[in-house]
């Protein structure tokens, strides 16, 4: 056990060490190791669906169809600000996974509402931009392009969308039924989905809107 | 209000469908009237819609691929006849009508009984096999059932309440655009699979997690029977290609519903990138199918030949090899597109390539059965007729993946031959040995054997009469989908593929025959050892059907072919294994929550392909509210307590001891 682990309190939970259940059989992980390899999987399931996004994008990003290209939509500024949203975001988050692993309240919801705010906050201005875009006559129905891009994003901005209900779930879980082994082991979840989306969206600024300025 | 519905979706000037909808729906209602009447609605809720058990689920899922199996034949066997019979004629089925009854035959034989068969099995057998008490996330696994069962409700619903595609089982575009397929036909397509493909995901993340995280003692993965080796390709290969295909299917949706223009025509669309997309998830899709098939025949013959299983570790390299191959091919269903000469020729020998595994694998199954002492049973007639069919099928299909032979016949019958051969062969003949070798593990009794072969020598000779004509009719011109023709070289060859439906019709009312007769006859045909083929792999170690934990004590395993270690070194020892101590046994509690989300899912699908929005979005909170409650409870699982345990156990124990160690010795 590296010093981080012991410092986020792995080894004064008994949760993780418990091992599976008897019906998970053999009695050789803990449930915690079973449910987020599981949980890996499928947020890797989730990545192959964005890459076919991507994939469609590379093709369409040509396909302009006389309407405007990336080079004239994107404002480099609103997205360095959504980004230091997302970023700043899963380290809240990360606080919140030590705090729940803590047991500490002050930590968890303090961490979970700002984690919360933030995404809020990245949203907001995604469907500004949006709504921007679809007012000057850019929106998904102009080209082809355009319409690979709002599905790309758009699918990421889905995913904020949900992450942040699951993230109010998970406080008002934690609130009502405390930090029971099941619920931390959701915790952990939602802290590896969040996680996922912020490593999409790297991917979604450096491919459409860093490499769409400068083509 | 009702978005698009209105009386109009009804076909009532059509009397097929609505005759067929009319029987169907009665045949329901008196199913379900008999269930209450005789008082069974309690038990078919507590032990089977909530269950989370694997076998339950995996069972439910076979009886739903079966049920679909025998719609999806219906279609196939009015297409065998319309195409008899329209020769300088416009047959009985019109034009509109025969373009659904292609794309739904399609859509259902893959999605809704190829799909849920291999997966009933995994289901079934795998946590068996790998001497475990259940998958990784029982609840989800019920979820993934329920989802799946959605999806082929809606297709169903789509015979009487507005129309199926007509699009084919793949809808390409630009027909399948708006502007060319207007109606709501695409759309039941598009929806349908978009919530079974959620629940057939979810499969693949469990079996995945479950095959790689959770074993018996003892069970590394160079002991795992082959079966659970060809279930995790399966559902690695479904973690990584079904997102692909609900990413394009949710693209063509955009497109439909939102005016997009990803697919169109015009506005820089690209059709021809839906091909790149839908064959980048179709041909991983068909070794899902067949690799656990292959995984089936494996435990088949092995079992029947009385051997362990020829080169095992080189079956293990084939299957994970076919898995990453079958990735590099995809491009082979396309050569007539014009990517040129040199990518055709890339994915014309990828195509020849991943022919070598499974030629590995052929020969190992030909190696187990060469000098083992043979039972000639049901489910192995079904792995040998797979292993010349399949061989031809293969070669069929090597042959349509040289890309100058493709330019010839692409999209002819020759096509349509090729995929039956190697899906009928293949896939359905792997489930029926599947089906005949599982169920006395499942029910406790065997299928009778005389019916289940007359089944197989009619599937297998229909099988042939049926298709063989198709591949000299693609190689006479005849392309595949025509309602009707003018080609007197082609009657003759159509006729005798429609006898061969006939023949096929036989096989599966024999099957029918065959459980009807099993289940009346159940005591003579009674196992009571739980081990009635003198199997090697685990899941013969439990009685027969296995008790809701599955095995009492985790068992041991200390090599290959486990169980069959286990009786030879009782045979030695001359005496049974000693009695365990037996422990309390924690299981997870039966749970609604698949069912309900399903419900909830069902009612968004219909609201979305009738834009009934209000609908879509309260079914939708629905669902969302089904997972909190589902999170809110305080107690998962239950405790079986020891004493019953001991009890079920011994019960087993005897009757495994008498049948191991006869009391008095024999040779």
């Amino acid at each position: 056990m590296s010093a981080f682990e012991a410092a986020a309190g792995y080894d004064r939970q008994s949760w993780d060490r418990r091992p599976a259940a008897a019906h998970a059989g053999g009695g050789l992980l803990s449930k915690r190791i079973v449910v987020g390899y599981g949980f890996w999987i499928f947020l890797l399931s989730d990545i192959i669906m964005f890459s076919a996004f991507f994939a469609t994008y590379a093709v369409l990003v040509g396909a302009t169809a006389g309407g405007p290209s990336g080079r004239e939509l994107f404002n480099l500024n609103n997205v360095a600000i959504e980004t230091a949203c997302l970023l700043l975001s899963s380290f809240t988050c990360g606080i919140a996974s030590i705090g729940a692993r803590m047991q500490r309240g002050t930590w968890f919801y303090g961490a979970m509402s700002a984690t919360g705010i933030l995404g809020a906050a990245f949203l907001f201005i995604e469907v500004h931009e949006f709504a921007g875009m679809v007012a000057r006559g850019a929106g998904p129905t102009r080209s082809a392009f355009l319409s690979a891009f709002f599905t790309l994003v758009g699918c990421h901005g889905l995913h904020v969308t949900a992450g942040l209900l699951w993230l109010l779930t998970m406080m008002a879980q934690v609130f009502a039924k405390g930090y029971r082994a099941d619920i931390l082991r959701r915790v952990l979840c939602f802290g590896l989905f969040w996680h996922t989306l912020d490593i999409i969206w790297v991917a979604i600024f450096t491919v459409i809107y860093l490499m769409g300025v400068w083509q | 209000m009702l978005g698009k519905l209105s009386w109009a979706a009804i076909p009532f000037d059509q009397p097929i469908p609505l005759a067929a909808a009319a029987v169907v729906g009665l045949v329901i209602i008196a199913v379900l009237a008999w269930i209450t009447l005789k008082g069974w609605l309690p038990y078919l809720w507590q032990e089977w819609i909530t269950s989370v058990d694997h076998k339950r689920i995996g069972i439910m899922y076979m009886v739903l691929a079966l049920v679909m199996l025998l719609r999806g034949f219906s279609d196939a066997i009015m297409m065998r006849s319309q195409q008899a019979l329209a020769f300088h004629s416009d047959g009985y089925l019109p034009p509109e009508h025969y373009d659904q009854i292609f794309s739904a035959h399609g859509t259902l034989m893959i999605f809704f009984v190829a799909m849920p068969f291999v997966i009933g099995l995994m289901n079934f057998v795998m946590p068996l096999q790998l001497g475990i008490r259940d998958v990784a996330f029982p609840t989800l696994n019920s979820a993934s059932f329920w989802l799946t069962a959605t999806g082929a409700l809606l297709v169903n619903v789509s015979l009487v309440v507005g129309e199926f595609a007509r699009t084919g089982w793949l809808p390409f575009p630009p027909l399948s655009e708006i502007t060319y397929s207007p109606g709501v036909g695409v759309d039941y397509y598009l929806w349908s699979l978009q919530i079974s493909g959620v629940g057939t995901v979810l499969t693949g993340v469990n079996f995945v997690t479950t095959v790689l995280k959770i074993h018996a003692p003892g069970m590394t993965y160079l002991r795992m029977p082959v079966f659970c080796w060809t279930t995790l390709a399966a559902n690695l290969l479904i973690v990584a290609a079904f997102p692909i295909l609900t990413a394009t299917l949710a693209m063509l949706l955009l497109d439909r519903y939102l005016g997009f223009h990803f697919f169109t025509n015009e506005a820089g669309g690209n059709m021809m990138m839906f091909m790149n997309l839908i064959w980048a998830w179709g041909h991983p899709e068909v070794y899902i199918l067949i690799l656990p098939a292959f995984g089936v025949f494996s435990e088949v013959i092995s079992t029947f030949s009385g051997k362990s299983l020829f080169g095992y570790r080189s079956m293990v390299m084939a299957t994970m090899a076919i898995c990453l191959l079958s990735f590099t091919v995809w491009l082979h269903h396309f050569f007539t597109m014009g990517a040129g000469a040199d990518v055709n020729a890339v994915f014309g020998i990828a195509s020849a390539i991943i022919a070598v595994p499974t030629g590995v694998k052929i020969f190992n199954w030909l190696f187990t059965m060469y000098g083992g002492r043979l039972v000639y049973s049901q489910s192995l007639l079904w792995s040998i007729g797979f292993m010349v069919t399949f061989v031809i099928g293969g070669m069929t299909g090597v042959l349509l993946a040289v890309p100058p032979a493709d330019f010839v016949l692409h999209n002819s019958l020759f096509l349509v031959a090729h995929f039956h051969n190697v899906i009928i062969g293949g896939v359905l003949f792997g489930a029926f040995a599947g089906y005949t070798f599982w169920f006395p593990k499942a029910f406790g009794f065997r299928l009778h054997e005389g019916l289940g072969k007359a089944a197989f020598w009619c599937w297998i000779i229909g099988f042939y009469v049926a298709f063989m004509p198709l591949y000299v009719l693609g190689l006479m011109g005849m392309t595949r989908r025509m309602q009707h023709y003018d080609v007197p070289a082609w009657h003759p060859w159509l006729l005798v593929a429609a006898c061969g439906a006939v023949i096929i019709l036989a096989g599966i009312i024999l099957q029918i025959a065959q459980l009807v007769v099993s289940i009346r006859r159940r005591e003579e045909l009674r196992d009571n050892t739980g081990d009635p083929w003198n199997g090697r792999s685990l899941e013969w170690a439990t009685s027969s059907p296995p008790p809701a934990f599955n095995f009492a004590v985790l068992p041991r395993v200390e090599g290959r072919d486990a169980y069959w270690a286990m009786k030879q070194r009782a045979r030695r020892q001359a005496t049974p294994v000693p009695e365990p101590d037996y422990t309390d046994i924690e299981m997870p509690r039966n749970s609604a929550t698949g069912f309900v989300c399903a419900f909830f899912a069902t009612f968004t699908g219909f609201a979305l392909i009738w834009h009934i929005w209000w609908m879509a979005i309260v079914a939708a909170v629905g669902a969302y509210a089904t997972f909190v409650v589902f999170a809110w409870r305080d107690r998962t699982e239950y405790i079986i307590p020891a004493a019953e345990v001991a009890r079920i156990d011994r019960a087993n124990r005897s009757a495994r001891g008498e049948a191991l160690l006869p009391t008095e010795a024999t040779p």
